[in-house]
């Protein structure tokens, strides 16, 4: 099972606590898990890639195993450790405002 | 038993204020989406009990949220708002081409006959309309593709679709107003548009009676009147005797007439009231005194109203969509102001009392009154 963690808003409006598992089919990457994380949270669609591109929102980053996948690819595999579920793949808000 | 139900919007989230028709003791709900920008939160005159609310933040987008039981709970809905064919552009504060991109919500219209119907006033400029509660968003491209589009350009907050009113007994016609391009109207459902701002003269664009160009920040009719309108613009208070094809200026005595929001009494259709703001470089009320002003003659004869409101070192702002009025046989009017406050009066605003003193920074302001 893949592990997400969602900031606390996305959580809220999820109505889920902690940690998210998912069942992702397979090559394990950034689109699949997002993929799978709408398809079994509807609402969360367009708060974390926007509605019209597709895209990461400007204030969301994805990091795991201490590192910022922010900016790679979203098709490009990631670390073995998220998609063997001993790491989650963290969806951040962006320190900003408040 | 009669009563009401304030629906206040404010960017941290949105509160539900009740009342009997008494409209003393009033019983608060919230923060509903507690963090989140409310830009606007309002009922459907046909149900009652059906709330749309527009909810979004810089992080997480926009959420549309929808409730079936009068606030008590909520549910999100759809919020894929794509707008239609070619983007096109508008104009960037620089005067540069910009695309139109959808960034949020400002303001909500639940039909009045059918409760799943509501349309919705984006930034950037345009217009949606859901036909199933809310599920579902097509936009009324006709707008955003209008001629004068490509040389719209934003107000400060945003070039934002602000107001929108539909007319009961006419369902082809809407009227919107855009900041800054002004006000347009349909004849037909949303099919064609046509600016309405003959009248209209703003000194801050080069043209000051342009076509087009103008910072309308709210407009304001009496149901039973339908053809009469009355505007908030950046500065001015303007009449409208036709819908829109002329405006007259009635700001007469207000000690200023910029500001934001401005509304119409349920039963007396000439009588108007209006916040005034001390300039648009000032956006606080002039010497510190909140005050709302009422005219009862559809303009240039205007009171103060300030029972009940600070008449000391006031500076807050109260904005264009902040204030509402409900319908009781003795006419209640309501406005939130930026510094957390929401005041009523239960007498057309003769005289006011705080409902809540320290919310966050109000956003907008309605009222639904319940049978």
């Amino acid at each position: 099972m893949i592990r997400v963690t969602l900031p606390a808003h996305l959580r809220t409006l999820a109505q889920v606590d902690g940690e998210v598992q998912l069942q992702v089919a397979g090559q394990v990457t950034q689109r699949a898990v997002l993929d799978a994380l709408e398809e079994r949270y509807p609402m969360l669609r367009g708060t974390i890639r926007d509605r019209a591109r597709g895209r990461r929102r400007a204030f969301i980053r994805f990091f795991a195993c201490e590192e910022d996948l922010s900016n790679e690819q979203p098709d490009a595999p990631l670390p073995e450790a998220v998609a063997a579920g001993s790491e989650p793949f963290m969806v951040v808000g962006a320190m900003a405002g408040g | 038993m009669a009563g009401v139900r304030v629906l206040v919007g404010t960017s941290k989230g949105a509160f539900i204020l009740t009342a009997d028709a008494g409209r003393k003791k009033w019983e608060v709900s919230g923060p509903h989406f507690g963090g989140w920008e409310v830009y606007h939160l309002t009922g459907s005159p046909a149900d009652p009990d059906r709330l749309y609310a527009s909810q979004s933040t810089g992080w997480f987008g926009q959420l549309i949220q929808r409730s079936d039981d009068g606030g008590a709970s909520w549910a999100p809905a759809g919020n894929d708002f794509n707008y239609q064919g070619e983007a096109g552009t508008h104009l960037w504060y620089d005067g540069t081409p910009r695309p139109f991109e959808f960034k949020r919500v400002w303001h909500l219209e639940p039909s009045a006959a059918d409760p799943d119907v509501v349309y919705a006033g984006a930034e950037d400029a345009a217009l949606f309309r859901s036909a199933d509660g809310g599920g579902s968003w097509e936009e009324l491209p006709a707008l955003r593709q209008h001629a004068s589009a490509p040389g719209w350009q934003p107000g400060a907050g945003g070039m934002c679709l602000h107001t929108i009113m539909l007319d009961p007994g006419d369902p082809g016609r809407i009227f919107t107003a855009i900041s800054a391009a002004g006000a347009f109207r349909s004849d037909d459902g949303g099919t064609s548009w046509r600016p309405i701002n003959r009248g209209l003269h703003s000194e801050g664009i080069p043209d000051e009676d342009a076509e087009v160009g103008h910072c309308v920040h709210r407009l304001a009719r009496h149901q039973a009147r339908p053809d009469v309108l009355f505007m908030q613009k950046h500065w001015d208070v303007m009449r409208s005797d036709n819908a829109g094809d002329s405006w007259q200026e009635v700001s007469g005595d207000l000690p200023t007439d910029f500001g934001f929001t401005i509304g119409v009494h349920a039963h007396e259709p000439d009588t108007v009231f209006v916040v005034p703001i001390t300039s648009d470089s000032l956006h606080y009320p002039p010497d510190g005194k909140l005050r709302v002003y009422r005219s009862r003659s559809g303009g240039n004869e205007w009171e103060p109203l300030a029972d009940g409101l600070p008449q000391r070192d006031c500076y807050v702002n109260v904005l264009r969509d902040a204030m509402a009025i409900d319908s009781l046989d003795e006419c209640g009017v309501y406005f939130g102001t930026t510094g957390g406050q929401v005041y009523a009066s239960a007498d057309a605003g003769d005289s006011w009392a705080p409902i809540v003193h320290d919310l966050p920074r109000v956003l907008s302001v309605e009222v639904q009154t319940l049978p």
